[in-house]
């Protein structure tokens, strides 16, 4: 007795396919299954159908009966899934696998994906998914995280010294946009985690880029100044093609000092504004850096010997850098300004000691952070002392 | 084994560089040279190679009735090697408004019948050949609203079909001719919304391309062009895009029993005259 289905008036034309393929769905190849319906045209529909579908109408039998196929099967017969499942992830990504995500049933064939990182452990960090969702959670509207109705009064030399670090800001933070999105566009997409973390990251910084610039402009109409030293330093991070050494020196060491930067323009903030844009930008930096630290972190233990390469990385960097001029004058000048408030010798002597505490700090939390990552404390001391004068 | 085997091919639509080029490439990798020449009608591929120009040709079912009929006359042998599984059994169909007052198809005299290009096999020669053995004569009993779209593709571009079906649904014919499978697509696209047509009349089971080998061809190439398109399997992804390209699931034999009516149909219009000649008055791609 072959199996049976009933359409009942529903045509092929209109979605009674579907039923054929469910019944069929339960049938070995070469089983027969015999199709009932009051469609005038099912026996036409089904002769086109399977021969599209790789079935085959019977012509000879008296109730419409198709014969089935084996083309479906045979389509996925070597299917493979993209590791176990969602939430398995796989040490190697296939670039087989192409966009399929984590866990789907991929069909073979198709065109590779063509992507520079497929190995876990050469981007993965534990911590990624509880940072992506972090950061989710964490996303502000500049139009209304920031107040900015409290702009002022700021004097106006002190509004210039503000102006002029916010356009340094500015170039920072695109650099800081563009190098996320050139990582996220070269990794396979299975470590998704990461990519969304990245894709964060990067509209992070599309806003700080916003906020910083807006900040520049509530009282003037022109920008600063931008240092020739202080481009090439953002650049030579740009240039760096390995996913772990880019992230190290972005994020570790260069977003890491930002950080004690942004929370030294919060405090010495001339106005709320002022103070609203580094808090809320600091709040993003400290889960770049978080990332950074563990993924570099993650790479060192896989593989102890990568610390020779990190180390290669920061003294490579420096030697790029040394004949520049670094953090350009007008930028330190601007911090001292800010930081003492007005033109007073005794105000700017306290401005200058400030700024040389920041640089302190800054360099206390890179040694810090590079002994998490398994420095030695004189290596760590020694590679921080390395770091561009530049701050990023 | 040396030698290439020449194959052509009509370029019907841009895709069809794609499907050849993939050919080559698998056969090539299975240790088979084969090169294509693409053609943009059916006529001259058969006339080149009946000439031996072209060891293969890929021929339309109009193509093949042409190039047996000029090998015949020359006493040259032909071989259908190969076909797709959906070129086998298809049929034609006279469709009507569903709610038109026709119920046979001599219902149809004194009415209009769009058809497809003047040399598609499924919407127009075969179709009006069933209003002939209802004796009608197309043209004088019958008018013959014609959709030459891509003539000398035999009616391997759509076109021809979807505007006769949307002349049919805009009323400005009283009927349509077109293949089984396209009332299914044309139903699924909306040109013809399901329940708006019925079927009046329908052929019998026909077959449709051929893969023909040329008297120029080596028999041992075509021996082995035939193996390896047998044993194409669509569980190989690699071959499965071209399959998939090409509208087949497997190669098959090719056979040449379901030829007759579109013969017949040949002969009655004087498309071709029994040489396989163009016959005065027709139109020539």
């Amino acid at each position: 007795m072959p199996a049976t289905i009933d359409l009942e008036g529903l045509g092929l034309d209109a979605g009674g396919h579907l039923l054929v393929e469910r019944a069929l769905a339960h049938l070995a190849p070469g089983d027969r299954l015999v199709v009932r319906g009051r469609h005038p045209t099912l026996r036409l529909h089904l002769a086109a159908w399977c021969r599209a579908e790789g079935h085959r109408l019977d012509q000879e039998a008296t109730a419409p009966t198709v014969v089935r196929g084996s083309a479906d099967l045979d389509r996925w017969r070597d299917a493979r899934r993209a590791g176990r499942n969602a939430a398995d992830v796989a040490p190697h990504a296939s670039p087989a696998w192409g966009l399929a995500a984590r866990g789907a049933l991929v069909e073979p064939g198709g065109p590779p994906l063509s992507v520079d990182w497929v190995d876990r452990d050469l981007v993965w960090a534990d911590i990624a998914p509880q940072l992506y969702a972090q950061a989710t959670a964490n996303q502000w509207d500049p139009a209304t995280a920031v107040d900015w109705a409290a702009r002022g009064p700021v004097p106006d030399d002190v509004e210039d010294a503000v102006v002029q670090v916010m356009t340094y800001l500015v170039e920072n933070e695109q650099a800081a946009l563009m190098i996320p999105a050139r990582l996220l566009s070269r990794l396979h997409p299975h470590y998704r985690e990461v990519m969304q973390l990245l894709a964060a990251q990067a509209a992070d910084e599309a806003r700080h880029v916003e906020i910083f610039t807006r900040r520049a402009l509530l009282h003037r109409d022109v920008l600063g100044l931008s240092g020739a030293g202080g481009r090439a330093s953002l650049q030579t991070l740009l240039e760096e093609p390995d996913f772990t050494l880019a992230s190290f020196l972005l994020s570790v060491l260069g977003e890491g000092s930002f950080l004690d930067l942004l929370h030294f323009l919060h405090r010495h903030a001339p106005d709320g504004v002022t103070a609203d844009v580094t808090r809320l930008a600091a709040r993003d930096e400290a889960r770049h850096v978080a990332f950074g630290v563990a993924h570099t972190a993650h790479v060192v233990r896989a593989d102890p010997g990568f610390l020779s390469r990190l180390r290669t990385a920061v003294e490579r960097r420096h030697a790029a850098l040394a004949d520049t001029a670094g953090l350009n004058k007008q930028v330190f000048d601007a911090l001292v300004i800010l930081a003492a408030g007005s033109w007073e010798p005794a105000a700017i002597a306290r401005g200058w000691q400030e700024v040389l505490r920041l640089q302190e700090t800054m360099d206390s939390g890179r040694r810090r952070r590079l002994e998490y990552i398994g420095f030695p404390a004189d290596e760590a001391a020694a590679l921080s002392a390395l770091h561009t004068r530049n701050f990023m | 084994m040396t030698g290439t085997l020449l194959l052509g091919a009509v370029a019907y639509d841009p895709k069809v560089v794609t499907i050849w080029e993939g050919f080559r490439s698998w056969f090539g990798d299975h240790g088979l040279d084969v090169d294509y020449l693409l053609y943009s009608h059916y006529d001259r591929q058969v006339e080149d190679l009946i000439a031996g120009r072209i060891d293969l040709a890929w021929n339309s079912p109009l193509a093949w009735i042409r190039a047996e009929r000029m090998a015949r006359a020359r006493g040259l042998a032909l071989r259908a090697v190969a076909m797709r599984d959906t070129d086998r059994d298809l049929r034609s169909l006279v469709v009507v408004r569903a709610d038109a007052d026709l119920h046979s198809v001599a219902d149809l005299r004194g009415r209009t019948v769009a058809t497809g290009a003047v040399d598609s096999p499924q919407a127009t020669l075969l179709p009006l050949a069933l209003l002939r053995d209802a004796g009608l004569t197309p043209g004088g009993d019958v008018e013959v609203r014609r959709f030459d779209v891509g003539v000398g593709l035999h009616g391997d571009h759509i076109g021809g079909e979807r505007e006769a079906a949307q002349a049919l649904r805009a009323g400005r014919v009283d009927a349509a001719c077109l293949i089984d499978a396209n009332l299914l697509a044309f139903g699924r696209e909306g040109t013809l919304p399901p329940g708006s047509v019925r079927v009046l009349a329908q052929t019998e089971p026909y077959d449709h391309c051929t893969m023909t080998a040329g008297p120029a061809a080596d028999p041992g190439l075509v021996e082995q062009f035939g193996k390896l398109l047998f044993g194409m399997s669509y569980a190989d992804p690699v071959a499965r895009p071209l399959l998939d390209l090409e509208g087949l699931k497997r190669w098959l034999p090719g056979r040449t029993d379901r030829y007759a009516a579109l013969d017949r149909a040949v002969t009655d219009t004087g498309f071709y005259d029994p040489d396989g000649a163009f016959d005065a008055g027709h139109h020539r791609p």
